[in-house]
């Protein structure tokens, strides 16, 4: 089956697909990023997450990143993948390719993806930890928010 | 009229379900529909300058016009990647 640029699923991540799917021949750069299960946190032990998706807006914020991306480094290609549900410390639970010309612009792209990823996609991680659970809250997703869109822009051509 | 309601991660686990089904008057809003939930659920009142919302699948204001048969959903600040 074909590899979607971005999706939401419980399945294993498979950085290579991504790879394959963004690497044009003749591109000078692919830069990947795995996020993976730390096995601590705020000096908790963590055991292991859960991720929970409200999955049709996730598949479209996914999406709505990779183009906005696209607008910024027309040069560069971007697919993400995000896995839900029971996952292991080590596990990746979301991976990023891009890839472009140059490497300037792929490190970029794949910057601004994972940091846009944490603001606005509708995900969400339980953190099951030595003595309790926790859900875990970062960012009020505001797709609109022009601040938090020239803040991951800021980080990624830091 | 009849709207569906979906909520997600702390705000499922403070109403108890994900998904339900609410009676409101017609020409509502999405504001409305939350307010109505706090009512039954006061815990989510701490999470009212918080929220995402959405009709339909798709990000809304707290302003936007809900009709019957939307899909109206609560989202807490999101910890995905």
């Amino acid at each position: 089956m074909a590899t979607p640029p971005v999706a939401v699923t419980s399945e294993p991540l498979d950085a290579d697909a991504l790879v394959a799917l963004v690497g044009a021949q003749g591109d000078g750069a692919v830069v990947t990023f795995a996020g993976l299960v730390r096995d601590h946190n705020q000096g908790r032990r963590v055991e292991f997450l859960e991720y929970e998706a409200y999955e049709p807006l996730a598949m479209r914020a996914l999406q709505r990143i990779v183009d906005e991306a696209r607008e910024l480094w027309p040069s560069a290609r971007v697919a993400a993948h995000h896995r839900i549900g029971r996952l292991e410390i080590g596990e990746a639970s979301i991976v990023i390719a891009a890839a472009s010309a140059h490497r300037g612009d792929a490190f970029a792209a794949c910057r601004y993806t994972i940091e846009r990823v944490k603001q606005i996609v509708p995900i969400w991680k339980r953190e099951y930890f030595d003595g309790g659970d926790v859900w875990l809250e970062g960012a009020i997703a505001d797709p609109d928010d022009q601040g938090a869109r020239d803040k991951a822009y800021r980080i990624a051509c830091a | 009229m009849r709207v569906t309601v979906r909520l997600f991660a702390r705000l499922r686990d403070l109403a108890g379900t994900g998904e339900l089904i609410r009676e409101v008057p017609s020409s509502s809003t999405a504001q409305a529909v939350w307010n109505d939930l706090v009512l039954e659920w006061p815990a989510l009142r701490e999470y009212e300058k918080a929220i995402s919302v959405a009709v339909n699948a798709e990000y809304a204001r707290m302003g936007a016009g809900v009709h019957e048969g939307d899909e109206v959903a609560f989202m807490p600040p999101v910890s995905g990647g």
